[in-house]
Protein backbone atom coordinates (compact mmCIF):
# COMPACT_ATOMS: atom_id res chain seq x y z
CA UNK A 1 0.00 0.00 0.00
CA UNK A 2 1.62 3.40 -1.19
CA UNK A 3 1.62 6.43 1.51
CA UNK A 4 -0.85 8.50 -1.03
CA UNK A 5 -3.43 5.36 -0.24
CA UNK A 6 -2.85 5.71 3.14
CA UNK A 7 -2.93 9.26 3.31
CA UNK A 8 -6.41 9.13 1.81
CA UNK A 9 -7.35 6.19 4.21
CA UNK A 10 -6.29 8.89 7.34
CA UNK A 11 -8.30 11.79 5.77
CA UNK A 12 -11.26 9.33 5.32
CA UNK A 13 -10.49 8.22 9.55
CA UNK A 14 -10.32 12.52 9.98
CA UNK A 15 -13.62 13.05 7.59
CA UNK A 16 -15.69 10.27 9.97
CA UNK A 17 -14.59 12.07 13.25
CA UNK A 18 -15.54 15.00 12.29
CA UNK A 19 -18.73 14.15 10.78
CA UNK A 20 -19.17 11.74 14.22
CA UNK A 21 -18.28 15.01 16.52
CA UNK A 22 -20.79 17.00 14.70
CA UNK A 23 -23.37 14.35 14.52
CA UNK A 24 -23.75 13.91 18.20
CA UNK A 25 -25.15 16.71 20.26
CA UNK A 26 -27.82 16.54 17.28
CA UNK A 27 -28.71 12.79 17.44
CA UNK A 28 -28.75 13.82 21.52
CA UNK A 29 -31.25 16.78 20.19
CA UNK A 30 -33.67 14.44 18.44
CA UNK A 31 -33.77 12.05 21.41
CA UNK A 32 -35.04 14.41 23.18
CA UNK A 33 -36.74 16.28 21.45
CA UNK A 34 -39.32 12.91 20.18
CA UNK A 35 -39.12 12.15 24.06
CA UNK A 36 -40.61 15.95 24.67
CA UNK A 37 -43.07 15.62 21.47
CA UNK A 38 -44.36 12.25 22.91
CA UNK A 39 -44.57 13.42 26.18
CA UNK A 40 -46.57 16.56 25.50
CA UNK A 41 -43.68 18.64 25.89
CA UNK A 42 -42.58 21.61 23.28
CA UNK A 43 -38.63 20.40 24.21
CA UNK A 44 -36.20 22.57 23.62
CA UNK A 45 -35.34 21.43 20.19
CA UNK A 46 -32.93 19.75 18.34
CA UNK A 47 -29.50 22.10 18.41
CA UNK A 48 -30.52 22.26 22.31
CA UNK A 49 -27.57 20.50 23.46
CA UNK A 50 -24.73 22.39 20.89
CA UNK A 51 -26.14 25.34 23.03
CA UNK A 52 -25.75 24.05 26.33
CA UNK A 53 -21.96 23.15 25.31
CA UNK A 54 -21.56 26.61 23.67
CA UNK A 55 -22.41 27.92 26.91
CA UNK A 56 -20.34 25.75 28.99
CA UNK A 57 -17.14 26.29 27.13
CA UNK A 58 -17.63 30.20 28.03
CA UNK A 59 -17.71 29.39 31.87
CA UNK A 60 -14.94 29.50 34.63
CA UNK A 61 -14.74 25.38 35.80
CA UNK A 62 -14.93 25.31 39.51
CA UNK A 63 -12.97 22.29 41.01
CA UNK A 64 -14.16 21.09 44.94
CA UNK A 65 -11.14 21.51 46.79
CA UNK A 66 -9.00 18.11 47.53
CA UNK A 67 -9.77 17.03 44.16
CA UNK A 68 -6.54 15.92 42.48
CA UNK A 69 -5.35 15.81 38.34
CA UNK A 70 -8.06 12.89 38.17
CA UNK A 71 -10.98 15.82 37.65
CA UNK A 72 -9.12 17.65 34.80
CA UNK A 73 -7.87 14.83 32.73
CA UNK A 74 -10.80 12.14 33.16
CA UNK A 75 -13.21 14.61 31.25
CA UNK A 76 -10.66 14.83 28.23
CA UNK A 77 -9.57 10.94 28.73
CA UNK A 78 -12.97 10.09 28.29
CA UNK A 79 -13.57 12.40 24.93
CA UNK A 80 -10.66 11.21 23.63
CA UNK A 81 -11.93 7.61 24.12
CA UNK A 82 -15.00 8.47 21.87
CA UNK A 83 -13.06 10.52 19.14
CA UNK A 84 -11.15 6.97 18.70
CA UNK A 85 -14.02 4.64 18.79
CA UNK A 86 -15.66 6.85 16.22
CA UNK A 87 -12.53 6.62 13.94
CA UNK A 88 -12.28 2.64 14.17
CA UNK A 89 -15.87 1.76 13.49
CA UNK A 90 -16.82 1.61 10.26
CA UNK A 91 -19.69 4.49 10.50
CA UNK A 92 -18.85 6.39 6.76
CA UNK A 93 -16.51 4.06 5.16
CA UNK A 94 -16.20 0.27 5.63
CA UNK A 95 -12.46 -0.01 4.80
CA UNK A 96 -10.12 -0.97 7.79
CA UNK A 97 -7.32 1.24 8.33
CA UNK A 98 -4.24 -0.70 7.37
CA UNK A 99 -1.94 -0.04 11.05
CA UNK A 100 -4.83 -0.18 13.25
CA UNK A 101 -6.98 -3.17 14.06
CA UNK A 102 -10.54 -2.43 13.55
CA UNK A 103 -11.62 -5.19 16.01
CA UNK A 104 -14.72 -5.03 17.89
CA UNK A 105 -12.13 -5.83 20.44
CA UNK A 106 -10.25 -2.80 20.26
CA UNK A 107 -13.08 -0.55 20.19
CA UNK A 108 -14.72 -2.16 22.72
CA UNK A 109 -11.22 -1.66 25.04
CA UNK A 110 -11.21 1.95 23.67
CA UNK A 111 -14.81 2.90 25.38
CA UNK A 112 -13.73 0.85 28.48
CA UNK A 113 -10.97 3.27 28.86
CA UNK A 114 -13.32 5.85 28.99
CA UNK A 115 -15.87 4.19 31.53
CA UNK A 116 -12.62 3.67 33.70
CA UNK A 117 -12.22 7.53 33.55
CA UNK A 118 -15.78 8.60 34.32
CA UNK A 119 -15.40 5.86 36.98
CA UNK A 120 -12.58 7.67 38.70
CA UNK A 121 -13.75 11.07 38.11
CA UNK A 122 -16.60 10.23 40.32
CA UNK A 123 -14.71 8.78 42.57
CA UNK A 124 -12.27 12.01 42.48
CA UNK A 125 -14.48 14.23 45.00
CA UNK A 126 -15.20 11.81 47.12
CA UNK A 127 -18.67 12.38 47.48
CA UNK A 128 -21.32 9.52 48.46
CA UNK A 129 -23.09 10.09 45.35
CA UNK A 130 -20.42 9.75 42.74
CA UNK A 131 -19.02 6.71 44.78
CA UNK A 132 -22.20 5.40 44.26
CA UNK A 133 -22.95 5.93 40.75
CA UNK A 134 -19.38 4.70 39.96
CA UNK A 135 -19.88 1.61 41.93
CA UNK A 136 -22.88 0.93 39.76
CA UNK A 137 -21.13 1.63 36.88
CA UNK A 138 -18.08 -0.33 37.23
CA UNK A 139 -20.58 -3.48 38.33
CA UNK A 140 -23.11 -2.44 34.70
CA UNK A 141 -19.66 -2.16 32.49
CA UNK A 142 -18.30 -5.65 33.98
CA UNK A 143 -21.89 -7.58 33.22
CA UNK A 144 -21.47 -6.17 29.67
CA UNK A 145 -18.38 -7.53 28.46
CA UNK A 146 -18.82 -11.22 28.05
CA UNK A 147 -21.94 -9.86 26.08
CA UNK A 148 -20.03 -7.98 23.62
CA UNK A 149 -17.43 -10.66 23.46
CA UNK A 150 -20.13 -13.01 22.09
CA UNK A 151 -21.87 -11.28 20.03
CA UNK A 152 -18.94 -10.62 17.91
CA UNK A 153 -17.86 -14.07 18.24
CA UNK A 154 -21.46 -14.96 16.59
CA UNK A 155 -21.17 -12.03 13.83
CA UNK A 156 -17.84 -12.94 12.99
CA UNK A 157 -18.08 -16.61 12.88
CA UNK A 158 -19.89 -16.40 9.17
CA UNK A 159 -16.94 -13.85 8.27
CA UNK A 160 -14.24 -15.36 9.34
CA UNK A 161 -12.61 -11.98 10.65
CA UNK A 162 -13.55 -10.28 13.77
CA UNK A 163 -12.92 -6.83 12.23
CA UNK A 164 -15.68 -4.94 11.85
CA UNK A 165 -15.10 -3.18 8.82
CA UNK A 166 -14.86 -6.35 6.53
CA UNK A 167 -18.40 -7.70 9.28
CA UNK A 168 -20.31 -4.61 7.84
CA UNK A 169 -18.64 -5.11 3.98
CA UNK A 170 -19.88 -8.52 4.22
CA UNK A 171 -23.27 -7.92 5.19
CA UNK A 172 -23.65 -5.52 2.56
CA UNK A 173 -22.53 -7.49 -0.27
CA UNK A 174 -24.58 -10.61 1.42
CA UNK A 175 -28.29 -9.46 2.38
CA UNK A 176 -29.08 -12.65 3.35
CA UNK A 177 -26.59 -13.14 6.21
CA UNK A 178 -28.41 -10.10 7.91
CA UNK A 179 -31.56 -12.11 8.31
CA UNK A 180 -30.39 -15.14 9.69
CA UNK A 181 -31.00 -16.15 13.00
CA UNK A 182 -27.55 -16.02 14.52
CA UNK A 183 -26.95 -12.27 13.27
CA UNK A 184 -30.75 -11.39 14.43
CA UNK A 185 -29.72 -12.28 17.72
CA UNK A 186 -26.27 -11.33 18.00
CA UNK A 187 -27.53 -7.93 16.70
CA UNK A 188 -30.36 -7.94 19.17
CA UNK A 189 -28.22 -8.82 22.00
CA UNK A 190 -25.82 -6.02 21.08
CA UNK A 191 -28.38 -3.39 21.02
CA UNK A 192 -28.75 -4.26 24.39
CA UNK A 193 -25.88 -4.04 25.59
CA UNK A 194 -25.69 -0.47 23.55
CA UNK A 195 -28.22 0.58 25.91
CA UNK A 196 -26.57 -0.61 28.68
CA UNK A 197 -23.38 0.96 28.05
CA UNK A 198 -24.56 4.24 27.25
CA UNK A 199 -26.70 4.50 30.36
CA UNK A 200 -30.51 4.86 28.31
CA UNK A 201 -33.53 3.13 29.76
CA UNK A 202 -34.07 0.54 30.93
CA UNK A 203 -30.63 0.53 33.03
CA UNK A 204 -29.97 4.08 33.36
CA UNK A 205 -32.34 7.41 33.13
CA UNK A 206 -30.36 9.93 31.76
CA UNK A 207 -33.03 12.61 33.03
CA UNK A 208 -33.09 11.66 36.39
CA UNK A 209 -31.91 13.81 39.10
CA UNK A 210 -33.04 11.50 41.91
CA UNK A 211 -30.39 10.80 43.60
CA UNK A 212 -30.78 7.02 44.31
CA UNK A 213 -31.50 5.97 40.69
CA UNK A 214 -28.94 7.92 39.17
CA UNK A 215 -25.80 6.19 37.22
CA UNK A 216 -24.23 8.57 35.05
CA UNK A 217 -25.43 11.63 36.64
CA UNK A 218 -24.13 10.47 40.20
CA UNK A 219 -20.66 10.50 38.28
CA UNK A 220 -20.64 14.59 37.17
CA UNK A 221 -22.39 15.63 39.76
CA UNK A 222 -18.92 17.42 40.77
CA UNK A 223 -17.91 18.52 37.36
CA UNK A 224 -18.76 22.12 35.62
CA UNK A 225 -17.83 24.31 33.07
CA UNK A 226 -15.69 23.27 30.40
CA UNK A 227 -14.67 19.60 31.99
CA UNK A 228 -19.04 19.31 32.24
CA UNK A 229 -18.75 20.35 28.54
CA UNK A 230 -16.15 17.63 27.33
CA UNK A 231 -17.83 14.57 29.66
CA UNK A 232 -21.65 15.27 28.03
CA UNK A 233 -19.91 15.41 24.39
CA UNK A 234 -17.85 12.17 25.24
CA UNK A 235 -21.02 10.72 26.11
CA UNK A 236 -22.95 11.30 23.16
CA UNK A 237 -19.98 10.88 21.33
CA UNK A 238 -20.10 7.06 22.70
CA UNK A 239 -24.23 6.93 22.24
CA UNK A 240 -23.68 8.00 18.49
CA UNK A 241 -21.09 5.67 17.70
CA UNK A 242 -22.78 2.74 19.18
CA UNK A 243 -25.93 3.87 17.68
CA UNK A 244 -24.51 3.98 13.73
CA UNK A 245 -22.35 0.33 14.52
CA UNK A 246 -25.71 -1.12 15.00
CA UNK A 247 -27.72 0.89 12.33
CA UNK A 248 -24.62 -0.01 9.83
CA UNK A 249 -25.20 -3.78 11.17
CA UNK A 250 -28.86 -3.96 10.35
CA UNK A 251 -29.33 -1.97 7.49
CA UNK A 252 -25.36 -1.81 6.14
CA UNK A 253 -26.43 0.11 2.80
CA UNK A 254 -24.78 3.22 2.02
CA UNK A 255 -21.77 2.32 3.48
CA UNK A 256 -18.89 3.67 1.27
CA UNK A 257 -16.56 0.59 0.24
CA UNK A 258 -13.91 3.52 -1.46
CA UNK A 259 -12.57 6.85 -0.58
CA UNK A 260 -14.24 8.64 -3.76
CA UNK A 261 -15.75 12.10 -2.59
CA UNK A 262 -19.55 10.61 -4.33
CA UNK A 263 -19.05 7.65 -2.23
CA UNK A 264 -17.82 9.61 1.20
CA UNK A 265 -20.91 12.39 0.82
CA UNK A 266 -23.52 9.47 0.55
CA UNK A 267 -21.78 7.60 3.63
CA UNK A 268 -21.99 10.85 5.18
CA UNK A 269 -25.50 11.54 4.19
CA UNK A 270 -26.44 7.74 5.10
CA UNK A 271 -24.95 7.50 8.10
CA UNK A 272 -26.61 10.90 9.65
CA UNK A 273 -30.16 9.72 8.32
CA UNK A 274 -29.74 5.91 10.03
CA UNK A 275 -28.30 7.96 13.43
CA UNK A 276 -31.22 10.19 13.60
CA UNK A 277 -33.75 7.75 12.78
CA UNK A 278 -32.41 5.32 15.60
CA UNK A 279 -31.90 8.34 17.73
CA UNK A 280 -35.98 9.00 17.30
CA UNK A 281 -36.88 5.90 17.65
CA UNK A 282 -34.30 5.68 21.22
CA UNK A 283 -36.28 8.60 22.32
CA UNK A 284 -40.17 7.11 21.33
CA UNK A 285 -39.02 3.65 22.96
CA UNK A 286 -38.00 4.85 26.24
CA UNK A 287 -41.48 6.75 26.33
CA UNK A 288 -42.92 3.57 26.69
CA UNK A 289 -40.33 2.28 29.15
CA UNK A 290 -40.37 1.99 33.00
CA UNK A 291 -36.14 1.77 34.58
CA UNK A 292 -35.62 -1.92 36.14
CA UNK A 293 -34.65 -1.82 39.35
CA UNK A 294 -30.84 -2.18 39.71
CA UNK A 295 -30.94 -5.48 40.66
CA UNK A 296 -33.25 -6.51 38.01
CA UNK A 297 -30.36 -5.34 35.46
CA UNK A 298 -28.02 -8.38 35.76
CA UNK A 299 -31.67 -10.16 34.67
CA UNK A 300 -31.54 -8.16 31.71
CA UNK A 301 -27.92 -8.51 31.09
CA UNK A 302 -27.97 -12.04 31.70
CA UNK A 303 -30.91 -12.58 29.29
CA UNK A 304 -28.98 -10.59 26.54
CA UNK A 305 -26.08 -12.78 27.29
CA UNK A 306 -28.34 -15.96 26.70
CA UNK A 307 -29.10 -14.58 23.21
CA UNK A 308 -25.59 -13.64 22.28
CA UNK A 309 -24.71 -17.43 22.94
CA UNK A 310 -27.65 -18.77 21.50
CA UNK A 311 -26.62 -17.26 18.27
CA UNK A 312 -23.15 -18.61 19.00
CA UNK A 313 -24.28 -22.15 19.12
CA UNK A 314 -26.88 -21.26 16.21
CA UNK A 315 -24.29 -20.02 13.56
CA UNK A 316 -22.24 -23.13 13.96
CA UNK A 317 -25.96 -25.47 13.75
CA UNK A 318 -27.29 -23.43 10.78
CA UNK A 319 -24.66 -22.72 8.85
CA UNK B 1 -32.57 -35.54 -0.22
CA UNK B 2 -30.98 -32.08 -0.18
CA UNK B 3 -32.63 -28.52 0.67
CA UNK B 4 -32.35 -25.85 -1.60
CA UNK B 5 -32.04 -21.93 -0.76
CA UNK B 6 -35.18 -21.29 0.29
CA UNK B 7 -35.97 -23.98 2.30
CA UNK B 8 -32.54 -23.93 4.16
CA UNK B 9 -33.58 -19.57 4.99
CA UNK B 10 -36.95 -21.10 6.34
CA UNK B 11 -35.47 -23.89 8.04
CA UNK B 12 -32.75 -21.75 9.89
CA UNK B 13 -35.42 -19.05 10.92
CA UNK B 14 -37.84 -21.77 12.59
CA UNK B 15 -34.81 -23.47 14.19
CA UNK B 16 -33.76 -20.09 15.25
CA UNK B 17 -37.34 -18.84 16.60
CA UNK B 18 -37.57 -21.94 18.63
CA UNK B 19 -34.30 -21.55 20.34
CA UNK B 20 -35.38 -17.83 20.94
CA UNK B 21 -38.91 -18.66 22.15
CA UNK B 22 -37.48 -21.44 24.53
CA UNK B 23 -35.07 -18.90 26.17
CA UNK B 24 -37.54 -16.12 26.46
CA UNK B 25 -39.79 -19.12 28.02
CA UNK B 26 -37.10 -18.86 31.00
CA UNK B 27 -36.83 -15.43 31.07
CA UNK B 28 -40.22 -13.92 31.31
CA UNK B 29 -42.42 -14.50 34.30
CA UNK B 30 -45.99 -13.88 33.21
CA UNK B 31 -48.21 -16.52 31.84
CA UNK B 32 -49.59 -14.57 29.55
CA UNK B 33 -46.82 -14.04 28.09
CA UNK B 34 -45.48 -17.77 27.92
CA UNK B 35 -49.08 -18.56 26.57
CA UNK B 36 -48.50 -15.62 23.25
CA UNK B 37 -44.58 -17.39 23.04
CA UNK B 38 -45.57 -20.56 22.86
CA UNK B 39 -47.73 -19.64 20.28
CA UNK B 40 -45.30 -18.43 18.54
CA UNK B 41 -42.58 -21.75 19.01
CA UNK B 42 -46.04 -23.87 17.55
CA UNK B 43 -45.84 -21.97 14.40
CA UNK B 44 -42.58 -21.95 13.82
CA UNK B 45 -42.51 -26.18 14.33
CA UNK B 46 -45.18 -26.05 11.79
CA UNK B 47 -42.44 -23.30 9.62
CA UNK B 48 -40.11 -26.48 10.18
CA UNK B 49 -42.23 -29.48 9.08
CA UNK B 50 -42.97 -26.89 6.43
CA UNK B 51 -39.56 -26.59 4.78
CA UNK B 52 -38.45 -30.49 5.78
CA UNK B 53 -41.94 -31.00 3.18
CA UNK B 54 -40.45 -28.79 0.56
CA UNK B 55 -37.00 -30.97 1.16
CA UNK B 56 -38.63 -34.09 1.09
CA UNK B 57 -41.46 -33.12 -1.68
CA UNK B 58 -44.01 -34.86 0.22
CA UNK B 59 -47.21 -33.64 0.60
CA UNK B 60 -48.35 -35.66 4.11
CA UNK B 61 -45.91 -33.62 5.34
CA UNK B 62 -47.85 -30.75 5.00
CA UNK B 63 -50.98 -32.13 6.35
CA UNK B 64 -48.92 -32.79 9.32
CA UNK B 65 -47.98 -28.99 9.46
CA UNK B 66 -51.62 -28.19 9.33
CA UNK B 67 -52.17 -30.38 11.83
CA UNK B 68 -48.91 -28.63 14.32
CA UNK B 69 -49.89 -24.88 13.51
CA UNK B 70 -53.93 -25.19 14.50
CA UNK B 71 -53.13 -27.56 17.63
CA UNK B 72 -50.06 -26.07 18.67
CA UNK B 73 -49.83 -22.63 17.16
CA UNK B 74 -53.54 -21.73 18.13
CA UNK B 75 -55.67 -24.32 20.17
CA UNK B 76 -53.46 -25.20 23.04
CA UNK B 77 -51.91 -21.55 23.89
CA UNK B 78 -55.89 -20.91 24.07
CA UNK B 79 -56.75 -23.17 26.02
CA UNK B 80 -53.21 -21.86 28.52
CA UNK B 81 -54.33 -18.46 27.89
CA UNK B 82 -58.16 -19.53 29.42
CA UNK B 83 -56.46 -21.47 32.58
CA UNK B 84 -54.60 -17.99 33.39
CA UNK B 85 -57.30 -16.06 32.71
CA UNK B 86 -59.51 -18.45 35.24
CA UNK B 87 -57.02 -18.79 38.03
CA UNK B 88 -56.87 -14.30 37.62
CA UNK B 89 -53.07 -14.71 38.75
CA UNK B 90 -50.38 -13.96 36.00
CA UNK B 91 -47.20 -13.61 37.27
CA UNK B 92 -45.18 -17.10 38.19
CA UNK B 93 -43.87 -15.89 41.87
CA UNK B 94 -42.27 -18.51 43.70
CA UNK B 95 -39.61 -19.51 41.37
CA UNK B 96 -37.30 -22.34 42.14
CA UNK B 97 -34.52 -20.32 40.18
CA UNK B 98 -34.18 -17.07 39.29
CA UNK B 99 -34.75 -16.11 36.05
CA UNK B 100 -30.42 -14.97 35.74
CA UNK B 101 -29.40 -18.32 36.73
CA UNK B 102 -31.88 -19.91 34.64
CA UNK B 103 -30.63 -17.61 31.56
CA UNK B 104 -27.27 -19.36 32.04
CA UNK B 105 -28.82 -22.71 32.71
CA UNK B 106 -30.59 -22.38 29.39
CA UNK B 107 -26.91 -21.81 27.80
CA UNK B 108 -25.41 -24.37 29.81
CA UNK B 109 -27.95 -26.98 28.79
CA UNK B 110 -27.34 -25.60 24.92
CA UNK B 111 -24.02 -26.55 25.32
CA UNK B 112 -24.28 -29.73 26.60
CA UNK B 113 -26.73 -30.40 23.77
CA UNK B 114 -24.46 -29.52 21.37
CA UNK B 115 -22.12 -32.07 22.73
CA UNK B 116 -24.21 -34.65 23.07
CA UNK B 117 -26.05 -35.24 19.70
CA UNK B 118 -22.32 -34.44 18.18
CA UNK B 119 -22.54 -38.15 16.89
CA UNK B 120 -25.80 -37.41 15.10
CA UNK B 121 -24.69 -34.92 12.77
CA UNK B 122 -21.59 -36.10 12.47
CA UNK B 123 -23.28 -39.33 11.06
CA UNK B 124 -25.05 -36.65 8.74
CA UNK B 125 -22.61 -34.30 7.67
CA UNK B 126 -21.07 -38.07 6.29
CA UNK B 127 -22.92 -40.22 3.98
CA UNK B 128 -23.31 -43.02 6.61
CA UNK B 129 -26.57 -41.16 7.34
CA UNK B 130 -29.04 -43.20 5.53
CA UNK B 131 -32.40 -43.15 7.87
CA UNK B 132 -31.62 -39.55 8.88
CA UNK B 133 -33.37 -36.71 7.37
CA UNK B 134 -31.95 -33.80 5.25
CA UNK B 135 -32.01 -31.32 8.16
CA UNK B 136 -30.61 -33.81 11.01
CA UNK B 137 -27.43 -31.05 11.65
CA UNK B 138 -30.41 -28.98 13.91
CA UNK B 139 -30.95 -31.99 15.87
CA UNK B 140 -29.44 -30.06 18.68
CA UNK B 141 -31.91 -26.86 19.05
CA UNK B 142 -34.50 -29.96 19.73
CA UNK B 143 -32.87 -30.97 22.46
CA UNK B 144 -31.66 -28.13 23.88
CA UNK B 145 -35.49 -27.61 23.88
CA UNK B 146 -35.93 -30.90 25.29
CA UNK B 147 -33.45 -30.20 28.35
CA UNK B 148 -35.12 -26.41 28.63
CA UNK B 149 -38.27 -27.84 29.11
CA UNK B 150 -36.90 -29.70 31.65
CA UNK B 151 -35.43 -26.81 33.54
CA UNK B 152 -38.88 -25.50 33.26
CA UNK B 153 -40.46 -27.74 35.18
CA UNK B 154 -38.27 -28.66 37.72
CA UNK B 155 -38.13 -24.71 38.51
CA UNK B 156 -42.00 -23.57 38.63
CA UNK B 157 -44.16 -24.40 40.84
CA UNK B 158 -47.37 -23.33 39.60
CA UNK B 159 -49.46 -25.81 37.71
CA UNK B 160 -49.39 -24.01 34.74
CA UNK B 161 -46.09 -23.19 34.95
CA UNK B 162 -45.09 -26.53 34.74
CA UNK B 163 -47.86 -26.82 31.64
CA UNK B 164 -45.62 -24.45 30.01
CA UNK B 165 -42.53 -26.87 31.00
CA UNK B 166 -44.25 -30.00 29.48
CA UNK B 167 -45.37 -28.50 26.59
CA UNK B 168 -41.73 -27.41 25.54
CA UNK B 169 -40.57 -30.64 26.12
CA UNK B 170 -43.50 -31.74 23.88
CA UNK B 171 -42.36 -29.47 21.07
CA UNK B 172 -38.88 -30.40 21.49
CA UNK B 173 -39.56 -34.01 21.48
CA UNK B 174 -41.62 -33.28 18.24
CA UNK B 175 -38.61 -30.91 16.37
CA UNK B 176 -35.96 -33.66 17.15
CA UNK B 177 -38.57 -36.49 15.87
CA UNK B 178 -39.03 -34.18 12.45
CA UNK B 179 -34.65 -33.67 12.32
CA UNK B 180 -33.92 -37.11 12.22
CA UNK B 181 -36.89 -38.61 10.84
CA UNK B 182 -37.69 -36.73 8.01
CA UNK B 183 -41.29 -36.59 9.26
CA UNK B 184 -43.62 -38.56 11.49
CA UNK B 185 -46.66 -40.51 9.36
CA UNK B 186 -49.70 -38.19 9.28
CA UNK B 187 -51.67 -40.63 12.17
CA UNK B 188 -48.28 -40.68 14.40
CA UNK B 189 -48.50 -36.79 14.65
CA UNK B 190 -52.42 -36.68 15.13
CA UNK B 191 -52.13 -38.89 17.84
CA UNK B 192 -49.37 -37.87 19.50
CA UNK B 193 -50.60 -33.85 19.24
CA UNK B 194 -53.97 -35.05 20.44
CA UNK B 195 -52.39 -36.68 23.61
CA UNK B 196 -50.67 -33.69 24.06
CA UNK B 197 -53.93 -31.68 24.16
CA UNK B 198 -55.95 -33.87 26.29
CA UNK B 199 -52.88 -33.09 28.83
CA UNK B 200 -53.08 -29.59 28.39
CA UNK B 201 -57.04 -29.45 28.78
CA UNK B 202 -56.51 -31.78 31.88
CA UNK B 203 -53.91 -29.52 33.62
CA UNK B 204 -55.61 -26.75 32.90
CA UNK B 205 -58.70 -27.40 34.44
CA UNK B 206 -56.63 -29.48 37.31
CA UNK B 207 -55.11 -26.00 38.07
CA UNK B 208 -58.79 -24.36 37.80
CA UNK B 209 -60.00 -26.38 40.31
CA UNK B 210 -57.04 -26.10 42.67
CA UNK B 211 -57.16 -22.51 42.50
CA UNK B 212 -60.86 -22.84 43.70
CA UNK B 213 -60.50 -25.51 46.33
CA UNK B 214 -57.21 -23.96 47.79
CA UNK B 215 -56.89 -20.75 46.79
CA UNK B 216 -53.77 -21.85 45.82
CA UNK B 217 -52.15 -22.79 42.91
CA UNK B 218 -48.43 -23.95 43.72
CA UNK B 219 -48.45 -28.21 43.25
CA UNK B 220 -47.18 -28.06 46.76
CA UNK B 221 -49.51 -27.71 47.86
CA UNK B 222 -50.52 -31.14 46.96
CA UNK B 223 -48.63 -33.11 49.57
CA UNK B 224 -50.88 -34.48 51.75
CA UNK B 225 -53.64 -36.60 51.66
CA UNK B 226 -56.43 -35.99 52.99
CA UNK B 227 -60.05 -38.36 53.52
Amino acid sequence: MSAVEVAGRVLVAIVQVAVVTALAPIVMGVTRQTRARLEGRAGAGVGQPWRDLRKLWRKRPIRATGTTAVGVVAPLVLLASGLVAGALVPLVVAAPLPQVPGDLFVVVSALLVGTVALALLGLDAGTAFGGMGSSRHMMIAALVEPTVLMAVYALSIPVGSSTLSLIVAARRDDPATIASPAGVLAVVALAVVVLAETGRLPVDNPATHLELTMVHEAMVLETSGPDLAWVELGSWLRLTVLLGLVANLMVPWGVAGGASPGALLLGVVALAAKVVLLGAALGAGEVAMAKLRLFRVPELLAGSFALAFLAVTASYLVA
Amino acid sequence: MSLDGLATQLLALSTGALLLTAALLVWRRSLAAAARLLAVQGVALAALVVSIAAAERDAELLGVAAVVLALKGVVIPLVLGRGVRATGVDRENALRVNPTSGLVGVTLLATLAYLVSRPITQATAGIGGTAAGPAAFAVPVGLTMVLVGLLLVVTRRRALSQLVGFLVLDNGIATVAFLTAAGVPFVVELGVSLDVLLVALILAVLSGRLHAALGAVSVDELNELRD
